[in-house]
């Protein structure tokens, strides 16, 4: 059952991010975007990581992608011109996108051991196993072993509220 | 097997009732809404206008279904069904009785509820903040100016709201210390001195009647209800995201609508009004249901056969009013009581909290835009913030 849907969303979300780059309308690409985030949410979710999945639900597809497609909408931009693009850029394109992901999976390979792999609900609670998803456990060690993270990144995203509002401010005027 | 069945049974009945429910929400507001400003309301369909949902959903399916020709198609088509699809999901995990209830006559225990998800309440905050999607497309996707300012308020207004609304949830969350529905409702079991009960906005050390208030004004802003139904204000956008919305389409809004009202009142009850728990101890509590029905009851006796007031109201009214009193003789019945009290309480809350809606819809008048953000950040979000505070620093002292 977890293989079925771990199959069925992960080609989800491939399928929605490949779509997100194709589509050439920005309120479609928006959408297959949400599309990405909520199956992301779902593979969260199978691996037993339930705060993070609702999280992920909540601030990405919630109310980071609504900015975005506030923000599309706002300026009504329409669909992009089909750019003609050079024969050679294509033959170049795919082998070259190949050997990237190729490298990429070859490092992600050696950095994480056979052994170790993460399996379908493994941060959940279990006999003798804590609830590594849950919310009280993710509160816990966000509060205490990575306080300084987190209050870094706090100061970190007020620094760009301020920026951003800064640099609004200035066409106002 | 056994739970495939128990479970496809009683997703039938909790989607007929709550299906059958939204249809007659609407026939309520009508109602209420009449009776406040002198009118009658809907009159002519059955009884009292009894049967005028089932009339309007005859008429709303076979109406012709327009489409517009300057329409983006595929968003203006999915637009409605993401908007009343995340509106009818909360519902399958909102717990409305107890827990591992048996069932008279088997030996079959269930829980009053659809399923049982350790992470409801953030589900339903996720969710929430997915369903202002189908206002947003159905605003962009129209092609219309006034659909697409529609559009934009709904989104602007919702992730303002959200914030106060959120904030507003975690104190509780604080008290009980658990984000699951159920959980949390059992959490606020009991009475101080017998007589106040032990739930949310009167429990120590931090009673939450502030909370249970925000929360409630970032309800009405989340359902874009009156005051705050900017996206659809008639007087100046027409009616907003859905103008170019005719037949099933149309109707979808609406549904989903008053089905977030309904969501939006469910999470109130369980986390601030104590959930299943009756408003007075067990001992007088279980008899409040029988009598509420036979009162109800006794009063439509009353105005059917002392007092009719119109034509037929010697006949329809004596007719409820039987059904009403042989509801509160089956509430009176021991075994019915243990299994319906507590979703008798449930609904109760939950309809007095969808009253209040209604009523505000019919007294006050609508915010002005700038009002209505400046209300969110300015206010609400303030205020939350600090209460959020108090509740904290309360908690910490009393828990050590």
């Amino acid at each position: 059952m977890d293989a079925i849907l771990f199959f069925l969303f992960a080609t989800i979300t491939v399928i929605c991010a490949i779509n997100m780059v194709l589509q050439r309308h920005p309120i479609s690409s928006a959408l297959s975007l949400i599309g990405v985030m909520g199956s992301l949410a779902v593979l969260y979710l199978l691996l037993g990581g339930e705060f993070i999945a609702m999280a992920q639900l909540i601030v990405y597809s919630g109310a980071i992608m609504v900015l975005f497609l506030f923000v599309i909408m706002l300026l009504n931009s329409g669909a992009e011109p089909k750019r003609s693009r050079h024969k050679i850029l294509l033959f170049l394109g795919a082998p070259l996108l190949v050997i990237l992901l190729g490298v990429i999976g070859y490092f992600i390979q050696g950095q994480i051991p056979a052994q170790e792999m993460v399996k379908f609900g493994s941060w959940e609670s279990g006999p003798g196993k804590p609830a590594f998803g849950s919310p009280q456990n993710v509160g816990m060690s966000l509060f205490t072993s990575y306080l300084l993270p987190f209050e870094i990144t706090s100061v970190l995203i007020l620094i760009a509220i301020l920026g951003a509002i800064v640099l609004a401010r200035k066409e106002i005027d | 097997m056994d739970f495939m069945i128990l479970s496809l049974i009683k997703l039938g009945l909790v989607l007929f009732i709550f299906m059958t429910a939204l249809a007659y929400i609407q026939w309520i507001e009508r109602k209420v809404i009449a009776h406040v400003q002198l009118r009658v309301g809907p009159k002519r369909v059955g009884p009292h206008g009894l049967l005028q949902p089932l009339a309007d959903v005859i008429k709303l399916i076979t109406k012709e279904g327009m489409v517009p020709s300057h329409v983006h198609p595929v968003f203006y088509y999915l637009a409605p069904f993401v908007a009343v699809f995340f509106a009818l999901i909360p519902i399958s995990f909102i717990p409305f009785g107890q827990a591992n209830v048996k069932i008279p006559f088997t030996d079959i225990t269930t829980n009053m509820e659809l399923t049982d998800l350790n992470i409801g309440l953030l589900l339903i905050l996720g969710l929430s903040g997915m369903g202002v999607y189908g206002i947003a497309l159905a605003g962009w996707a129209s092609n219309n100016k006034y659909s697409l300012i529609g559009g934009l308020r709904s989104s602007a207004q919702m992730i303002s709201y959200e914030l106060p609304m959120a904030l507003a949830l975690v104190s509780p969350l604080l008290m009980l210390n658990t984000v699951s529905l159920r959980e949390l409702v059992n959490g606020q079991e009991g009475f101080y001195f017998n007589v106040i009960p032990r739930w949310t906005i009167f429990l120590m050390p931090a009673p939450q009647i502030f909370s249970f208030i925000i929360f409630m004004i970032a309800g009405f802003a989340e359902t874009n209800r009156v005051p705050f139904d900017l996206p659809e204000a008639e007087n100046e956008l027409v009616a907003g995201f859905h103008v170019e919305y005719a037949s099933m389409k149309f109707a979808a809004f609406f549904m989903a609508e008053y089905a977030n009202m309904v969501t939006v009142c469910s999470v109130a009850t369980l986390l601030f009004l104590g959930g299943w728990h009756p408003i007075v101890v067990p001992g007088i509590g279980n008899w409040i249901p029988a009598l509420v029905h036979i009162g109800g009851g006794a009063i439509c006796l009353y105005h059917g056969l002392v007092q009719p007031a119109r034509k037929w109201d010697n006949i329809t009214l004596p007719v409820f009013g039987v059904a009403f009193i042989g509801a509160g003789l089956l509430f009176a019945i021991p075994i019915v009581q243990e299994l319906l009290a507590p979703v008798f309480w449930f609904t109760a809350k939950l309809l007095i909290l969808l009253f209040v809606f209604i009523w505000v819809r019919a007294t006050l008048p609508r915010f002005r835009y700038d009002q209505l953000m400046r209300f969110a950040w300015l206010f609400m979000f303030p205020l939350a913030l600090v209460n959020l505070l108090i509740t904290g620093l309360l908690v910490a002292a009393t828990t050590n």
